[in-house]
């Protein structure tokens, strides 16, 4: 039977990471997600891998990057001002298909704003940040115990779509301590990247089969010598000004994550049997949000939680199950309502879109979401 | 034989190259090859092609990782260092090798630069520097000369020049040399003790770039820029025989500096092996 401990979702992080198989770390101090880099400076060495503080959050993102392509699942971690900084190699990664994990434990903004207050308000950024346009997968974990299991699928899903997975934290979750009961290892899911391509049309590095949409990636050193670019490239991994190349690549770029979105994408349903009300919300205000339920439910309300693990791809299909029974959405989240805009692309017309959003560094309460019900 | 060379280490389907004509970085990428098949070769090194990892940013240079046929990988503008040392942290290995521009290396990416100097990081990296950022037509990047002409410095150019290799000296690397595209055997020379350098390797290898530095600055054709080279550029050999009237205006090339201070990536297996041993003990 495995034993309940007391953990910190900063430090669920870490240790779900190494379940993951995560061996690289690279990152620069940066509240409220210090607490990462500092448990990976601890723990990676006792595991055979490797921290490293750089000298900024831009040369932190690359060096993961470097770390996954020589073929070790890497991570790195940042809040806000950090994961602007990132973005252009964030891109990189998305348009060279390297797997690695980052992680924006989300503070008050904009700037440097609220450094050690709650906010969502890096919604968007994830899904936007980069130049150029990808698909993007970012998870957002509401406890403690999830974020073990859902960094674990971070890394999954990196690793089968070879592309970089956001883990949306927020301030709440990431400094908050709870007693968890850890999954034990031998009942962990680990995904690998796929690694073969040697003959025929798989010689080259790109290449992808018919039907299918990721590539699979040799580590460097391994004997297959090949390129890895930022320009659009062909199936060989070369440079191409071609416009037919440059489209079959920006296409499956995005039809890997999309034609995908089901694999991807994993909603929690609370108490919406039979809700005639959804909170809608994501990450740390599920906590408030949750509370709010039970105490509407006891009160006789007919209110239900619909929560996005998966924010992005945003899942609209499994919102939209719910649309003829539903008559309100009630989107809370500690921002100006950047989901806000996701839940009326989907629904508008189908139900009343109410909403209660926050910056001031403090959390929205129960008592905050059940005056709006 | 260059001919065997080409085919040997270059990707013959993508070549011709892209620079311009007159333009050194040819020559810099044929020494960079040159001193990796010696080494490659050179049964006491037992440096195998695989473990070669050419790592590039961006500008003219950093086409050549393209070109090469080992693992390359081309990065953003002014990464490539810090893309190269979680590579070498990976994998400590790899033989990881930078290839940068004076614009890639010391302005954008100047910090990556100096950090991966302080390190003393197993990397080699080449910078080739031309004065100038070519492939955007010409502005004048932190080692252009003060007084000197680019088209974002039609005035002449305000800034007081970086040497690239005193630079990283100072920041803590452990191997430095000069070289250029006149000097071949000295260039790669210096190459080959900065790949078998354990620390971090720079080696500044001056190019000639005719078609943007050389016109706005009145330096002749491409032949007249090596001559140039061949002229005012002293293999430290004999530069320290020279009297200090005769060193005027000249430079020297070849190794600068070298120390054995430890290298990061053996350091950090140290701590590895600890937490291996203190595990055992438990």
């Amino acid at each position: 039977m495995a034993k309940a401990v007391l953990m910190q979702g900063n430090e669920a992080v870490v240790e779900g990471a190494i379940a993951a198989g995560m061996r690289f770390f690279a990152g620069y101090p940066i509240t409220p997600s210090t607490e990462i880099a500092e448990q990976c400076a601890l723990r990676l060495p006792q595991e055979g891998g490797t921290f490293i503080q750089m000298e900024d959050e831009i040369s932190s993102m690359a060096a993961v990057l470097g770390a996954s392509a020589a073929g070790v699942k890497s991570m790195t971690a940042t809040s806000g001002p950090g994961f602007s900084l990132k973005q252009e190699n964030i891109g990189y990664g998305a348009m060279a298909e390297i797997p690695c994990v980052i992680v924006d434990v989300q503070r008050s903004g904009p700037s440097t704003g609220l450094p050690t207050s709650p906010s969502q308000a890096d919604y968007m950024q994830a899904r936007w940040g980069t130049h150029g346009d990808h698909p993007v997968i970012a998870l957002s974990p509401s406890s403690v115990a999830e974020t073990y299991t859902l960094i674990i699928r971070a890394f999954n899903l990196s690793e089968k779509y070879r592309t970089p997975v956001i883990f949306l934290m927020d301030e709440i979750v990431g400094h908050l301590r709870e007693g968890v009961t850890l999954p034990r290892a031998n009942d962990l899911v680990i995904n690998q990247r796929k690694s073969s391509f040697k003959d025929g049309a798989n010689k080259f590095a790109y290449f992808v089969p018919e039907g299918e949409y990721v590539p699979a990636m040799k580590p460097f050193g391994k004997g297959e010598r090949y390129n890895i670019t930022g320009l659009v490239h062909d199936r060989s991994g070369f440079p191409t000004n071609n416009s037919q190349e440059a489209a079959t690549l920006c296409t499956r770029l995005m039809e890997k994550i999309d034609k995908n979105a089901d694999d991807i994408i994993r909603v929690e349903e609370y108490q919406m049997d039979d809700a005639d009300t959804a909170i809608i919300c994501f990450g740390g205000t599920t906590r408030s949000a949750k509370h709010a339920v039970n105490e509407a439910r006891a009160a006789g309300k007919k209110v239900g939680l619909f929560r996005p693990i998966t924010v992005w791809p945003f899942p609209e299909k499994q919102l939209a199950k719910w649309l003829g029974q539903v008559k309100k959405l009630l989107v809370v989240e500690h921002n100006y309502g950047q989901m806000l805009l996701e839940v009326q692309r989907c629904a508008a017309g189908q139900a009343e879109i109410d909403f209660l959003g926050r910056i001031n560094g403090t959390v929205i309460t129960p008592a905050d979401i059940a005056e709006k019900l | 034989m260059p001919s065997d060379l080409i085919h040997e280490y270059m990707r013959i389907d993508h070549l011709p190259h892209i620079w311009c004509a007159g333009c050194g970085n040819g020559t810099i990428m044929r020494d960079v090859a040159v001193a990796l098949d010696e080494l490659i070769t050179d049964p006491e090194f037992a440096l195998t092609r695989d473990q070669v990892v050419i790592v590039s940013g961006i500008g003219c240079s950093s086409r050549a990782a393209g070109y090469m046929d080992f693992n390359s990988i081309h990065t953003t503008h002014g990464r490539a260092i810090a893309f190269a040392t979680g590579i070498k942290l990976a994998n400590p290995r790899l033989e990881v090798i930078v290839l940068t521009g004076d614009g890639d290396a010391s302005a954008i990416g100047g910090n990556h630069l100096i950090h991966a100097a302080r390190r003393n990081i197993g990397l080699t990296v080449i910078c080739f520097d031309n004065l100038i950022y070519g492939m955007t037509g010409g502005q004048y990047s932190p080692v252009t000369p003060h007084g000197d002409k680019a088209t974002t410095a039609p005035y002449g150019n305000v800034d007081r020049p970086f040497d690239v290799a005193k630079l990283a000296e100072g920041a803590g690397a452990s191997y430095t040399a000069r070289g250029d595209i006149y000097h071949v055997r000295e260039t790669i020379d210096i190459i080959k003790q900065g790949i078998k350098h354990k620390g971090f390797s720079l080696i500044d290898v001056y190019s000639t770039c005719p078609t943007y530095y050389g016109r706005k600055n009145k330096k002749g054709e491409a032949v007249d820029m090596l001559k140039w080279q061949k002229e005012n550029l002293i293999p430290v050999s004999k530069y320290y025989t020279l009297s200090e009237q005769a060193k005027e205006g000249k430079l020297v090339i070849g190794p600068l500096h070298h120390s054995n201070y430890p290298e990061y990536s053996a350091e950090y297996a140290k701590i590895i092996e600890a937490c291996k041993e203190a595990k055992k003990g438990k």
